[in-house]
């Protein structure tokens, strides 16, 4: 009798390890940070795209607004991909949006807003990508959403799409 | 002559001084950056991924350091921005009692199953 019991045991115990391991399987093995965050925004000086001048980031995030930080690049394909999206976002009057030209040669970075057209009311320079860091990004195209408090409240890897869009206007309405 | 070679002692002993002062920097650097994950390159460290990422995150660790900030600090830093994944070494907390508790709890119960049979067989 103790036996069977035992046997059982094991019986169970094997086919709950043999879910955990087959449900396992099905999980993405790439890490993501969390992307529903409520986190401050980091203060940093930083170098004005336009100026070549040093900015403080209180000063560039400094109006009671819904804010959208776009860190881009021009030898990034995604980015291209997200540009006319980033385009329609402008025309919302409740979001101002900065961009973070990351890791960029400033000729190529130009040379693509000359093409693609300015989405973005301030760039910035983020030459070494440590500004890029502040914000817990770790890649191009990367969007975080800012709101009145100066609180990142939403962040989204990869390039931004409609369903994305629509999200934002969403929130910001 | 003499103030010529005792302004070359300090010289030599300052330039010493730094030079330690360099490499014991260099050797807690090391150690922080092997510990902390690429999150391009995953599976590799920062130290040893050549991304963009990981070259930003050496240039920070670099420059904390320079500042005097402890290696707790460092990774209190990184933990804000990516989460508990990008340290190797996970610290005790309520989300990761299991992981460190488990394998003394598997060790204790094991032990004393083998303690009592032992116990038994006598």
């Amino acid at each position: 009798m103790k036996n069977k019991i035992n046997i059982i045991i094991l019986f169970i115990f094997l086919i709950f390890c043999f879910i955990v391991f087959f449900k396992g399987l099905d999980n993405s093995n790439i890490y993501t940070p969390k992307t529903n965050i409520q986190k401050d925004l980091p203060i940093f000086k930083v170098k004005d795209f336009i100026t070549n001048t040093d900015v403080d980031s209180t000063k560039v995030f400094g109006e009671e607004s819904y804010y959208i930080l776009n860190i881009w690049a021009s030898w990034c394909v995604p980015c291209r991909k997200e540009h006319p999206l980033l385009m329609e976002l402008n025309k919302n009057k409740s979001i101002k949006l900065i961009g973070l030209n990351y890791r960029d040669n400033l000729n190529n970075a130009k040379k693509f807003i000359n093409e693609l057209g300015n989405p973005y009311t301030q760039i910035l320079i983020d030459k070494d990508g440590t500004k890029a860091v502040e914000f817990g990004a770790y890649g191009v195209p990367e969007t975080f959403l800012i709101n009145k408090n100066k609180k990142i409240i939403k962040k989204f890897v990869g390039p931004i799409n409609k369903k994305i869009l629509k999200e934002i206007e969403l929130i910001v309405k | 002559m003499k103030i010529l070679r005792i302004f070359l002692i300090i010289f030599l002993s300052m330039s010493l001084s730094q030079l330690k002062s360099d490499e014991k920097n260099d050797v807690l650097k090391n150690k922080i950056l092997k510990n902390i994950r690429c999150l391009i390159c995953q599976g590799q460290s920062v130290y040893d991924s050549e991304s963009d990422f990981a070259s930003s995150i050496k240039l920070i660790v670099n420059k904390k350091i320079k500042e005097g900030i402890s290696e707790e600090q460092v990774y209190k830093f990184l933990r804000e921005k990516y989460g508990d994944w990008v340290i190797y070494h996970p610290e005790l907390n309520k989300n990761t009692y299991i992981l460190w508790l488990l394998p003394l709890l598997l060790f204790l119960v094991g032990g004393a199953i083998i303690a009592k049979n032992l116990i038994f067989k006598k």
